[in-house]
């Protein structure tokens, strides 16, 4: 409608008969169609956000207690990280790093059972891991490893004998019985282990045991970088891993322009430098495109429901009102600004809701779920609502709304007037 | 009158000529025709089977006149009144308001017509439960143009001439009927409509209210306002000018 002086006065009349038609409706019946509407919208974002959420929980995991901002790991056709002194020194030049951690892995056994005589017939309590060899200092700086002990204590920084254990490899964390996949049994902290790696082995007692929900760390045997070294049969100083963490509050971008120095020192030849998005597993994105997907499918059905609802509410509203319609254009007033009316009060109900809804979610649901992540076996789940696709959501209830709420307006002020006016 | 009617379910698609504000003024002088129909005819149909309320009426008032249209019930009082305040469609025949041939409206034209040149005055006194007595009157004035400072304060100034100066602020459920309808007669007059039209306004009202309301009709005649009026209470006929009976969908 272009803003002619009659097209003014339709508006004006609009807001007029939706204000007072709001205002003096039953307070109890507002409050319940906003809350229908509030309680959509959590559905629309919610519902998506927990899906999204349990996945991207998993992909922040796998950065905060795994890589951290950068990993720099072996290539494939290769045994170690080439010039990892080199590579140390230029990240302890780069403004943007706070910490760097090297990791020296061998794959290798641990038995529980080396000290007892077995029969013939029984199976060694012994499982198969990678040992990967650890500053204990800078390796928790970069993950915060110490945080995620679910049993004992955290490695000391000199502690030959000690080692901790990935809640993976314990039956009594991952209670599977499975010819394909071994775990140790009645294993407790204290206790005293082999480790062989190859044909070195070495006696360890059990300090601690981690569970990070991340499988870098939970399928891993740790212990401190020289003893590793030793079982490994490592001499040099190239690690297997080296995992940066950048100043707080960095992003991807300045992640990936770290990476790009490192490429510019053609350190890519020797190792695989990666982001930590290109660095999750890929079964992660996919999931979250699937996840996402389903969150928009069960949303849509939370579309579909609130449409039928306000559908219902302006349709019952203004079939009650046929009498009164049919008055409003018997006395000369526009059948748009009836419309309006009704298409106003839609956007209200809406608004509302959506306000309400933004409310809880930001101002308890997110912050609430943050703070109490939700237990998922394979991550620890967050409500994933960025404030665009919230908007976005918001932007497509209203939509929705204003078109539930129009059509019914418009089956009923389409009636004819006298028909209207004498309840025909 | 030039054009005929004919089969007049739907205008939709014809073009405005109420264009400007030229034609919001009254035309017809005091004394000529503001209202002729020639043959005027209203046919409903029920089903397979048509009944002809209206068998060709033609009607002639003038401007300032004060009219009653009495008659039995279903002697076709009301279709007329529905006919010639544009509320409804004549099956054929001709109307012509204050100069202006009703065929040549569109349903929006109608509208405005309506909206600026007629008042109405309905049975069930037609106000609008969600609006103040105030804003049943501000409403139509707000739609005309006028801010809602200007339309508020018509609106109280034509309910303090129906006697319900303090009444502004209250819903019409507050209202007794004889305070509704002279509500409703304070919006129907807000604008100063060229014809007011009243269908059996007294109808639900007792006799005490009735009598108020038949005075302000003649207080409104008196200061030069064309009335039309639906009734079957022979005694109001006394208020009028002039007593249109119908039988039978004519004129008798």
């Amino acid at each position: 409608m272009l803003p002619t002086k009659n097209n003014i006065n339709i508006w004006r009349v609009g807001f007029f008969l939706a204000y007072r038609q709001i205002k003096r409706a039953n307070l109890w019946t507002t409050i319940l169609i906003v809350a229908v509407m509030a309680l959509t919208f959590l559905n629309l974002v919610v519902v998506n956000g927990v899906l999204v959420g349990l996945i991207q929980g998993s992909v922040e995991a796998h950065r905060d207690r795994g890589t951290g901002d950068i990993a720099i790991t072996k290539l494939t056709q290769k045994t170690e990280i080439e010039r990892t002194e080199d590579i140390l020194n230029v990240l302890s030049g780069l403004s943007q790093v706070e910490h760097v951690a090297t990791r020296y892995t061998g794959t290798g056994s641990i038995n529980a059972d080396y000290r007892k005589k077995l029969r013939q017939d029984q199976a060694p309590n012994r499982v198969g891991g990678t040992i990967a060899g650890i500053d204990a200092i800078n390796e928790d700086k970069i993950n915060g490893l110490s945080k995620y002990i679910v049993e004992g204590s955290y490695l000391q920084e000199n502690d030959a004998d000690g080692i901790i254990l990935g809640a993976t490899l314990l039956y009594k964390y991952t209670p599977v019985e499975s010819a394909g996949f071994q775990t140790l049994k009645d294993v407790k902290i204290g206790d005293r282990l082999k480790i062989t790696v190859g044909k070195n082995s070495k006696e360890v007692i059990l300090r601690g045991v981690i569970k990070t929900k991340v499988d870098t760390n939970d399928f891993r045997i740790f212990m401190i970088e020289s003893e590793a070294k030793k079982l490994i049969g490592k001499n040099n100083i190239n690690a297997d891993e080296i995992f940066v963490k950048l100043k707080p509050g960095s992003s991807l971008v300045d992640a990936a322009k770290v990476q790009q120095i490192l490429f510019n020192n053609n350190f890519d030849e020797g190792a695989k430098i990666q982001t930590w998005l290109e660095a999750q597993p890929k079964f992660l994105s996919d999931l979250i495109s699937t996840f996402a997907l389903l969150g928009n499918l069960i949303g849509s059905i939370g579309i579909a429901v609130a449409s039928i609802t306000i559908f219902i509410v302006i349709f019952v509203n203004a079939i009650t009102r046929k009498k009164f319609i049919g008055i409003l254009k018997g006395i000369g007033i526009d059948s748009k600004s009836i419309e309006i009316s009704y298409v106003l009060q839609s956007i209200f109900y809406a608004l509302a809701g959506s306000i309400i809804g933004f409310v809880i979610l930001y101002g308890f649901l997110v912050p609430f779920v943050d703070a109490h992540p939700i237990n998922f076996p394979f991550s620890d789940g967050i409500i994933y609502a960025p404030l665009t696709g919230t908007f976005v959501r918001a932007i497509i209830l209203m939509i929705t709304t204003v078109i539930a709420g129009y059509i019914p307006a418009r089956i009923i002020v389409k009636k004819n007037t006298l028909d209207s006016i004498l309840g025909r | 009158m030039s054009n005929k009617i004919k089969k007049t379910s739907g205008d939709g698609a014809k073009e405005s000529i109420l264009i400007g504000d030229s034609w919001k003024k009254k035309i017809t002088k005091k004394g000529d025709y503001i209202i002729s129909t020639k043959s005027l005819k209203k046919t409903f149909l029920d089903g397979l089977k048509e009944t002809t309320v209206l068998k060709g009426v033609d009607l002639n008032i003038k401007s300032g006149e004060f009219i009653s249209i009495m008659g039995r019930s279903g002697a076709g009082k009301s279709t007329l009144l529905y006919q010639i305040s544009l509320l409804d469609h004549p099956t054929s025949g001709e109307i012509v308001i204050d100069g202006l041939d009703a065929h040549n409206l569109s349903s929006e034209d109608r509208v405005k017509f309506r909206l600026h040149k007629l008042g109405y005055v309905f049975q069930d006194y037609a106000l609008l439960p969600d609006l103040t007595a105030g804003e049943n009157v501000a409403v139509p004035l707000i739609m005309q143009g006028y801010t809602k400072e200007e339309a508020n304060k018509i609106a109280q100034e034509n309910l303090a001439e129906v006697g319900l100066e303090t009444k502004f602020n209250n819903l019409p459920s507050k209202l007794s009927g004889g305070e509704q309808q002279r509500v409703s007669i304070a919006r129907a007059i807000a604008h100063s409509p060229t014809i007011l039209f009243a269908d059996e306004p007294t109808a639900n009202l007792d006799n005490e209210s009735s009598e108020m309301i038949m005075q302000i009709f003649k207080k409104l005649h008196k200061e030069g306002q064309t009335i039309v009026m639906v009734t079957h209470e022979e005694e109001y006929g006394q208020f009028t000018d002039r007593v249109i009976k119908m039988s039978d969908g004519m004129i008798v």
